[in-house]
């Protein structure tokens, strides 16, 4: 079944781009990752799905309803996790929940409980005192405790300690389990990769590549910077290689082990090794750079 | 009725502050009048010579030295300014502050309609200007019993429900406001109330612009008409009706196709 359908949905404000013809499928009970940079239209097809702003043309079905006409339905058994969580001044952790529940006209004092166990969040504190990472607690809470059938996460894991960000997967995939279906936006490709199984990568308000998350994950491509000399000739698996003065920079897709050999037999000074950004990853898979596919 | 309690709470320092002050403002000047009437003669005729500033504030055709004289002008500055700027800020903020504050996504992500939203905040913003005058009215009349005049109750109730019927529309132009602003609505609101209230007094100073009180809310709460006619326009109020609903109706037509950021 699908959960979310959009078809050719395109919001434009006034006349800034925000989502263009974007065609969008995530069936039940998938743990669906949604890439991008910032500002390239996760959020704009979030809102959209939400019904926070209004489609300038195309349409989007979730559970097969009509987002713009049983908008309360359909929200009825959404969670929704905001980049950025603010709340109310003045009011505390479990006013603000309670608040949630009452909006949805159910007691979910029980599940809410248990969240705030796993998630170490004390409800007495007020949320203007909370920090960012603490106050994105409450958001998951308010997301999760009414039991949704689907969950639309907006960069869930920013501010959150590694700790937290592990329990917060933990709760996810066991709710994945049990038939939850996840949207999971992200522009931490890492966290997309280890998590979802099927993915979208959006660039410029458009869609180019959705497609199962195990295709990409096979090759962990890296980007290696090397202060030193080094002998690379041998290596297969290198792009984008960029010389400068005493260090080379490349992406790396071969064996890590030939490449360790290889760094082991020159002089290396200083070395990191990082996650490539998005737009590296589209040169690696796409191989057009900025063109659309 | 969620959103209608969530309001109130919210709204309740600032409830408390404005009706707290307010009031004490009111029942001190009630508590000024025995000493007042003392000296009436001086008085009144320092503000016969004061021309076009009496004028302004209705002065020239109220004796100061009448309880109701002397209420109408003070109520009518305090209670006219005080109350209008309340309502302004209350009703002027009431939606616009869910995306000022960054808390829209969450309140409307939640299964509960734009229309269900607008009512229950219409419906708080109602509720807190009702209570304010309440208790306004009861301190202004324990404070006249308490200094032992009689108390003139028709002047009194009509002057009240002109200020009452005065911030209600008020509200309703500035919850329509509301509905169209994204952010900084403080400034608006009050800057629509003072406005309002200039405009009466230039109305009062200058016959040519007589026509600024069918604008002006303030217009039909003038207490010398009142205290003379013994009753409210009726012209007046009902195009102030008139204002206040359609300004509601263009916050129901527009909050509920607005895209929320």
């Amino acid at each position: 079944m699908e959960v979310i359908k959009t078809s050719k949905l395109t919001k434009y404000y006034g006349k800034a781009r925000g989502i263009i013809d974007l065609d969008l499928t995530v069936t039940q009970g998938d743990l669906f990752g949604f890439i991008g940079p910032n500002g390239a239209g996760k959020s704009t097809t979030i809102r959209t799905l939400l019904g926070l702003i209004r489609p300038t043309s195309g349409s989007a079905m979730v559970f097969g309803k009509d987002i713009t006409k049983e908008k309360g339905a359909i929200l009825s058994d959404v969670g929704y996790l905001p980049s950025e969580a603010l709340f109310y001044h003045g009011m505390t952790v479990k006013d603000i929940l309670k608040l949630s529940a009452d909006l949805r006209r159910t007691n979910c004092t029980s599940e809410a409980k248990l969240l705030c166990e796993r998630l170490q969040l004390d409800t007495s504190r007020k949320v203007d005192e909370l920090s960012f990472g603490n106050r994105k607690k409450v958001a998951i809470v308010c997301a999760l405790q009414h039991r949704p059938a689907l969950l639309v996460l907006d960069e869930p894991t920013s501010g959150l300690d590694p700790l937290m960000q592990k329990e917060f997967f933990d709760i996810l995939r066991e709710r994945n389990r049990e038939g939850v279906t996840i949207l999971l936006s992200s522009h931490v490709l890492s966290e997309v990769q280890r998590n979802c199984t099927h993915a979208a990568i959006i660039r410029d308000g458009r869609i180019i590549a959705c497609d199962r998350v195990d295709g990409l994950s096979k090759t962990s491509i890296k980007r290696i910077t090397v202060h030193g000399v080094v002998d690379l000739e041998h290596l297969t698996g290198i792009r984008d290689r960029k010389e400068a003065e005493g260090s080379v920079s490349f992406l790396y897709s071969g064996d890590m082990g030939s490449l360790l050999h290889a760094l082991s037999s020159g002089r290396v000074d200083d070395l990191t090794v990082m996650e490539p950004d998005l737009e590296e990853m589209f040169l690696h898979y796409y191989g057009k750079g900025g063109e659309t596919i | 009725m969620t959103l209608v309690k969530h309001e109130l709470r919210q709204g309740k320092a600032s409830f408390l502050i404005w009706t707290a002050s307010i009031g004490s403002l009111l029942a001190v000047c009630v508590f000024l009048f025995p000493e007042m009437k003392g000296q009436i003669d001086s008085i009144n005729d320092a503000f016969a010579s004061m021309g076009s500033f009496s004028a302004a504030f209705g002065m020239d055709r109220l004796n100061f030295g009448t309880l109701i004289g002397f209420y109408a002008v003070e109520c009518g500055n305090i209670l006219g300014l005080g109350g209008a700027f309340y309502v302004s800020i209350c009703a002027s903020g009431i939606l616009s502050k869910e995306e000022k504050d960054k808390t829209a996504e969450f309140l409307l992500t939640h299964p509960v309609s734009r229309t269900r939203i607008l009512t229950e905040k219409l419906i708080a913003v109602f509720i807190q200007i009702t209570a304010m005058n309440i208790v306004i009215y009861a301190l202004c009349v324990g404070s006249i019993a308490a200094i032992g005049e009689k108390i003139p109750w028709k002047e009194l109730d009509l002057i009240h429900l002109a200020y009452y019927l005065l911030q209600l529309e008020l509200a309703g132009i500035c919850f329509g406001i509301s509905a169209f602003l994204r952010r900084g609505s403080a400034g608006l609101g009050l800057g629509l109330a003072a406005m309002m209230y200039f405009l009466n007094l230039i109305a009062n100073i200058a016959d040519v612009a007589g026509f600024l009180k069918y604008i002006t809310p303030f217009g039909y709460c003038e207490a010398a008409d009142i205290v003379s006619n013994g009753g409210l326009d009726g012209v007046m109020v009902t195009i102030g009706a008139v204002l206040s609903i359609s300004s509601i109706t263009i916050a129901y037509l527009k909050y509920t196709k607005k895209d929320i950021h």
